[in-house]
């Protein structure tokens, strides 16, 4: 027993089995209170901080209330061009997980055995939780000058790209692609053998049998994969700066006004643009059903 | 549908190459943690052991490691608690809002790092007028790591009858005897298996790390990123990366041998991302 006297603490236990509502209060209170005065005033304050602005003088974030970040932003072309440079990154990265995804993930879910199901699923899941950083950095020596990469290229005369914006794409692709593998998978397991037995005895070809009844169904499956690949990769900065030599990403100008350049609001302000597009992109896939997915 | 012989072979050799291009940058990392080339060269031309000698006698990436540690535990105690709770209130109970705080759990892993980062940031920093520390590090990995605790105690929580917990109380034992006794023991390897994966998550987490951590401090990941562009130190980086590596996969296999519950995808987010 604690330091409570015994009847006390009775009572206390006594009190609390009477009253569920009693109950759920002391369970909820630290966790949801934790969520909403960390997590959800900083994005609240984070959204106000947009609108303020930094004293040139003594640089500090002063709260006069101003439209020209969020104007400097949409309107810069300096920031539009970064703005549609990482949007291109974004896309082509999702495009490419999900042509690689794809495949795999119909082997894993239907052509192999149930012995190597489950070790396939582990062989794919183990990566997904070594460090991003590591993963970004282990590119950077893929890529290097005389690295791996030149050395495997050299004999069919193909070199490395060097450090770019080729560089990032490859690196965030090859970063995100579990992500995209995992929910592809599912995906394909939930669909039922006997569908696809039953599309080939009405006389479909596989190719037949994947287009008109596994692809519908994957759907969903496919969408909450391009959520995560798509929304990790806009708001990226570290891959950028690892591998991507010059290259700028929404990210890197949100890090740099908050360290160097020291304009939080303006970084606020920024960072509103991947807010904006992930939001705009969760809002036109809800109806597919894909956020279950996730 | 049948698969020919020979389309089960293609689909069979993609998965195999695939399979080589996720494994093979990491096998990179650990194979130039032992290349006697500075520059990382291939083939490599010779093994030496002199870098892992370097990283263990570097007082910078021993300090490093303590701070890890120290995050990565208290993160992980914080997260475990908070997570706990969460998962009781919301498995057990319907009430107004619930649908809210589902949503709100998940959003510290379906946003970017850097969203995530920023606002903290700026929290801690213009709005709170906190100084940024290990504390405020510590603050930010709890946020996110309590999903995966959350995760793992709601699929238990799930599978788990409240008929014995009913038995319990009708027996006469008082609500917190009964979830010392009779709740506690079937949680608690969804507990270690939470815990061990809100460890992993927060010691090699970078992207919200480096906007919410005090300028003389410095995480492993921290220092990887200040020495990774130091040519002279490039060779230790490497040996740091391995030791992330391991790091970060060990607890994960103890936790899904442990869990049994297989591990969503979500859950692992802020690897990125992360989280």
């Amino acid at each position: 027993m604690t330091a409570v006297p015994r009847a006390k603490a009775n009572a206390f236990s006594a009190l609390l089995h009477r009253s569920p509502r009693l109950r759920l209060a002391a369970l909820l209170t630290a966790p949801a209170g934790w969520l909403v005065l960390v997590y959800i005033a900083a994005l609240a304050a984070l959204l106000v901080t947009a609108f303020w602005t930094v004293d040139t003088y003594t640089g500090q974030v002063s709260t006069v209330w101003t439209t020209e970040n969020i104007v400097t932003v949409l309107t810069d072309p300096v920031y539009q061009r970064i703005t549609l440079r990482t949007l291109w990154i974004a896309v082509a990265v999702t495009v490419i997980d999900m042509i690689l995804a794809l495949p795999i993930a119909f082997f894993i879910a239907k052509v192999a055995s149930a012995r190597w199901e489950k070790l396939l699923v582990v062989a794919v899941l183990m990566p997904l939780w070594a460090s991003y950083l590591v993963k970004a950095y282990a590119w950077r020596n893929v890529l290097a000058e005389g690295g791996l990469l030149e050395w495997l290229g050299a004999p069919i005369g193909l070199s490395s790209p060097g450090y770019g914006e080729t560089a990032v794409i490859l690196t965030l692709s090859y970063i995100w692609l579990p992500y995209m593998i995992l929910p592809i998978y599912a995906g394909f397991d939930r669909v039922p053998d006997s569908l696809l037995e039953a599309s080939g005895d009405l006389g479909a070809k596989p190719l037949t049998t994947m287009r008109l009844v596994m692809l519908p169904l994957l759907v969903p499956s496919i969408i909450a994969g391009t959520i995560f690949t798509f929304s990790l990769s806009l708001g990226d900065y570290i891959t950028a700066q690892i591998v991507g030599g010059t290259t700028q990403m929404l990210g890197t100008v949100v890090y740099a006004n908050v360290g160097a350049a020291n304009n939080l609001p303006f970084a606020a302000a920024v960072s509103l643009v991947p807010i904006a597009i992930i939001m705009f992109y969760l809002f036109i896939v809800r109806r597919t059903g894909a956020l279950n997915n996730l | 549908m049948r698969l020919s012989r020979g389309a089960k072979a293609v689909l069979g050799a993609i998965t195999a190459l695939v399979l080589l291009f996720i494994y093979t940058p990491l096998l990179l990392v650990v194979v130039n943690s032992f290349n006697a080339d500075r520059t990382f060269g291939w083939p490599p031309k010779g093994f030496t052991l002199e870098w892992w000698g370097k990283a263990f006698d570097s007082p910078g990436v021993r300090e490093a490691v303590i701070s890890s540690l120290w995050v990565a535990v208290v993160s992980t105690i914080i997260s475990l608690l908070l997570g706990t709770l969460l998962a009781l209130s919301l498995q057990r109970y319907a009430f107004f809002g619930r649908d809210v705080i589902n949503l709100l759990v998940i959003l510290p892993i379906a946003l970017p790092g850097v969203v995530t980062g920023i606002a903290l940031n700026n929290m801690f920093t213009t709005i709170l007028g906190v100084p940024l520390s290990l504390w405020t590090v510590v603050i930010a990995h709890a946020t996110f790591c309590m999903v995966t605790v959350f995760n793992n105690v709601i699929a238990r929580l799930r599978r788990m009858s409240g008929g014995l917990e009913e038995a319990s109380a009708d027996l006469g034992a008082g609500v917190f005897t009964t979830f010392n006794l009779v709740t506690f023991p079937q949680l608690r390897s969804a507990l270690l298996a939470g815990g061990l994966l809100a460890f992993a998550l927060s010691f090699d987490e970078i992207i919200v790390t480096t906007f919410t951590i005090g300028a003389g401090e410095t995480t492993l990941p921290i220092w990887i990123l200040q020495n990774l562009f130091r040519p002279n130190q490039a060779p230790v980086v490497n040996v740091v990366a391995v030791v992330l590596i391991v790091v970060s996969i060990v607890p994960i296999w103890l936790a899904q041998r442990l869990s049994g519950d297989s591990v969503r995808v979500s859950q692992a987010r802020v690897k990125a991302p992360v989280r």
